[in-house]
């Protein structure tokens, strides 16, 4: 194995990595652009081989517990997320850097900056900072593969949970990556005091202590850490400070090497001072690239000297917001590229669209019918395919904010006075974070309808074994939505009357009801008969 | 030796597999390779693209500079267009004519074509008759990288190995057609050369 290259994705090398350094079980929920991670290893036939756990969770937060688990019973565990999966997550995220790890557990966050399949762009090493954690930021997909090899000894020699941060453009390239020879798995082992993951305050403040007195070692490895290089050029006045991938679209425009500046990379957190200091005892100009905030930019305007200048996202020599390329980079260094040709006024965006035949659509039309009567405004919806109802023609939704928002702002809404309330939401979304919203809404019975658009998938991030499978209504009923108003229809034209009336029935009904609006994903279907023809 | 290609088209019309054989086909030539994909929302019928990078060094970017790429190859014409801010002025623009209209404000067939004969290394190629020729339209793509093969430094038969591998997996007739699809490309692309 050892000294094999493969042609991985950035995704791809961190699951290969965590193989390789001895996983035993992957835990996560999907999400652009992490979702790789976890199908990479469900497809590798060395996880099988070795019966790595390799299922995809309910949501990010029963990941990171189920991964707390496997570490707490001594094995090597990851986690995987995109970043506003860790908001979900971010309880047992938090409090597992207080109780501390037994097996190693890598916590692999994708951020995506420029938001191109996201709500926000939000910066994960803000999380690492706040619970106080080692944090991985590679620069490339070799990097990738060795941080998430060696992370999970480095979380198991810390005793802490390690970050490994990733950014869209790293997670979706492919390279090609030399792998390591295979660290073997650990075997069940508890911990030595079966009290370690007991958080009840006066054992917490223990853990925290430790927590605490761990910081020195975190920043002394950081401090040594090769991934983290100091190059001081003589009579250099520039610096460059470079994080995780920015420090490649740097290289690109230097040429491959420091170009007379005094140069940075940084890979690993806590930021490493010394090596900073040195770079601000040097420099004139320092210029921060990051990928995402400023988070290391805001820490240094408050050290250095006043005749140091620190140029990056704060004083707008980058753009506050979205990711960084190589123009924005070579603009700022003073080596502009020539400059290409004007996209022609013709070019017109080309959103993404529902698939030809896809259910949601029929879904739609029907509730567009069924609401005519009640005015517009009242439809919230979730994150999903079903989301694409937000663009005309169909134009029906009033929300999407996060994964299970959409029945809870319609119980706060009904609550408000406006009813009916509607809510909008995906088979997988409903299993993910709608569940406890609908309990909510039976607990007051809320005066809202719930259109479950179940397309057995999670359908927008590849069409994904979802959760619930089968079983969203036996679930709404076990939530306590009377079985008389928990209806089931088959989202089709030839249906559309039908189903019209149905939803004009439940919209009248005062209190809560659910419809299972479910036919198959097409895009899965078709992929299922291609499998099928082939196996033949 | 340093290739920069943007490739370019629709959701579903099957970019990756163009940069994949590419991708096959330059690792057996020991050649560095860097390919950014686009995966998620904008593969459901919406614009994907990806950056692909050759050279005989290493690779620092995974994203190629605006201003210097050596190729657009697109599977669509609109496509093509959209990303000609990246192309270096000597550069070509190689794409398919076959437009593929999802979008109400979709720019007349007229304006595209003067558009991209504006440029002044341009191959147009009717992909999507040839593939048909060659056995089924969903070669286009595989036409488009013959029509691409004979600017790429890398030798035809490794392209040629890497489509049979490629596509092995779904039968001795698929490998035939889209092998032939890229011979038909290819033929276009040195007549027009
Ligand atoms: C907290 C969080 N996790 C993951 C995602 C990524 N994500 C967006 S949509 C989606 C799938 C939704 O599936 P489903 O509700 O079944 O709708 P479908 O796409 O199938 O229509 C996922 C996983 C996200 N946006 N937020």
């Amino acid at each position: 194995m050892a000294d094999e290259k493969i042609f991985l994705l950035g995704d791809e090398a961190v699951a290969q990595g965590a193989l390789d350094g001895g996983m035993s079980g992957c835990y996560a929920y999907p999400g652009t652009p992490s979702t790789e991670i976890m199908e990479y290893v469900q497809a590798s036939k060395e996880a099988a081989d070795r019966n790595v756990q390799r299922e995809w969770s309910a949501n990010e937060k029963t990941a990171m517990e189920a991964a707390l688990g496997m570490s707490y019973a001594g094995k090597r565990a990851m986690v995987c997320m995109k970043h506003v999966g860790l908001n979900v997550a971010a309880d047992p995220f938090m409090n597992a850097a207080i109780t501390g790890v037994n097996g190693g557990l890598l916590v692999v966050v994708a951020d995506d900056p420029s938001m191109h399949s996201s709500q926000n762009e939000q910066d994960s090493r803000f999380y690492g900072k706040f619970a106080r954690i080692p944090v991985l930021e590679p620069s490339g997909q070799q990097e990738a593969y060795d941080m998430a090899r060696n992370g999970l000894a480095m979380s198991e020699k810390f005793g802490v949970p390690v970050m490994l941060r990733l950014v869209t453009r790293l997670a979706h390239s492919r390279t090609a990556v030399k792998r390591s020879s295979v660290v073997k798995e650990n075997g069940l082992q508890l911990p030595s005091d079966l009290h370690q993951f007991i958080l009840l305050p006066s054992m917490a403040r223990k853990r925290n202590k430790l927590l605490l007195s761990g910081q020195a070692a975190f920043a002394e490895a950081a401090e040594k850490s090769p991934d983290n290089k100091l190059v001081i050029s003589p009579g250099a006045d520039r610096g460059i400070i470079a994080c995780g991938l920015a420090y490649n679209y740097v290289m690109e425009v230097l040429g491959g090497n420091a170009g007379g500046n005094n140069l940075l990379k940084i890979s690993q957190y806590p930021a490493p001072v010394e090596k900073i200091r040195k770079i601000l005892d040097h420099s004139e100009t320092v210029y921060l690239f990051e990928e995402g905030y400023p988070m290391l930019e805001e820490q240094l305007r408050g050290l250095p000297p006043e005749h140091i200048h620190i140029r990056g996202r704060m004083d707008g020599t980058l753009p506050a917001d979205g990711e960084l390329n190589p123009n924005l980079v070579a603009q700022v260094l003073g080596k502009p590229y020539p400059k290409g040709m004007t996209i022609p006024s013709i070019v017109t965006g080309r959103p993404p669209s529902f698939c030809p035949g896809c259910s949601h659509i029929d879904v739609y039309k029907a509730l567009k019918v069924a609401l005519a009567g009640y005015g517009h405004g009242r439809v919230f919806s979730d994150i999903g395919c079903y989301t694409l109802g937000a663009l005309p023609p169909y134009d029906t939704i009033n929300s999407c904010v996060d994964m299970g928002a959409s029945i809870t702002m319609a119980v706060g809404a009904a609550d408000a006075g406006l009813i009916p309330a509607v809510a909008v939401i995906g088979d997988s979304t409903f299993t993910h974070s709608g569940m406890t919203g609908l309990l909510d809404a039976v607990d007051k019975n809320s005066n809202i309808l719930v259109i479950i658009s179940d397309n057995s998938a999670t359908a927008m991030t590849g069409g994904q074994k979802p959760a619930g499978l089968d079983k969203i209504e036996q679930i709404c009923i076990g939530l306590g939505v009377k079985p008389g108003h928990v209806r089931t229809l088959i989202p089709l034209r030839k249906n559309h009357e039908d189903n019209v009336k149905v939803m004009e029935e439940e919209l009248s009904h005062e209190g809560v009801s659910v419809i299972v609006a479910r036919r198959e994903c097409v895009r899965v279907t078709a992929k299922r008969k291609r499998l099928e023809k082939q196996s033949k | 030796m340093k290739k920069d290609i943007i490739l370019s088209g629709v959701g579903g019309q099957g970019i990756l597999s163009i940069a994949a054989v590419i991708g096959l086909a330059a690792v057996k030539e020991d050649l560095f390779i860097k390919q950014s994909e686009v995966h998620g929302m904008s593969q459901q019928g919406g614009e994907v693209y990806s950056h692909l990078r050759l050279s005989s060094n290493p690779i620092w970017s995974d994203l190629i500079p605006e201003g210097i790429a050596d190729m657009i190859l697109a599977v669509e014409p609109l496509e093509a267009l959209r990303y000609v801010n990246y192309l270096n002025p000597e550069g070509w623009l190689i794409t398919s004519t076959e437009p593929l209209i999802n979008i109400p404000d979709y720019p007349g067939p007229l304006s595209i074509t003067s558009a991209i004969t504006g440029i002044q290394n341009h191959i147009l190629v009717d992909a999507v008759k040839t593939a048909r020729d060659a056995g089924t339209t969903k070669a286009a793509n595989m036409v488009m990288l013959g029509a691409a093969s004979p600017f790429l430094d890398i030798r035809e038969d490794s392209l040629i190995n890497a489509i049979q591998k490629r596509f092995t997996g779904k039968g001795e007739a698929i490998v035939e057609i889209n092998t032939e699809a890229f011979r038909a490309g290819r033929n276009i692309a040195i007549q027009k050369k």
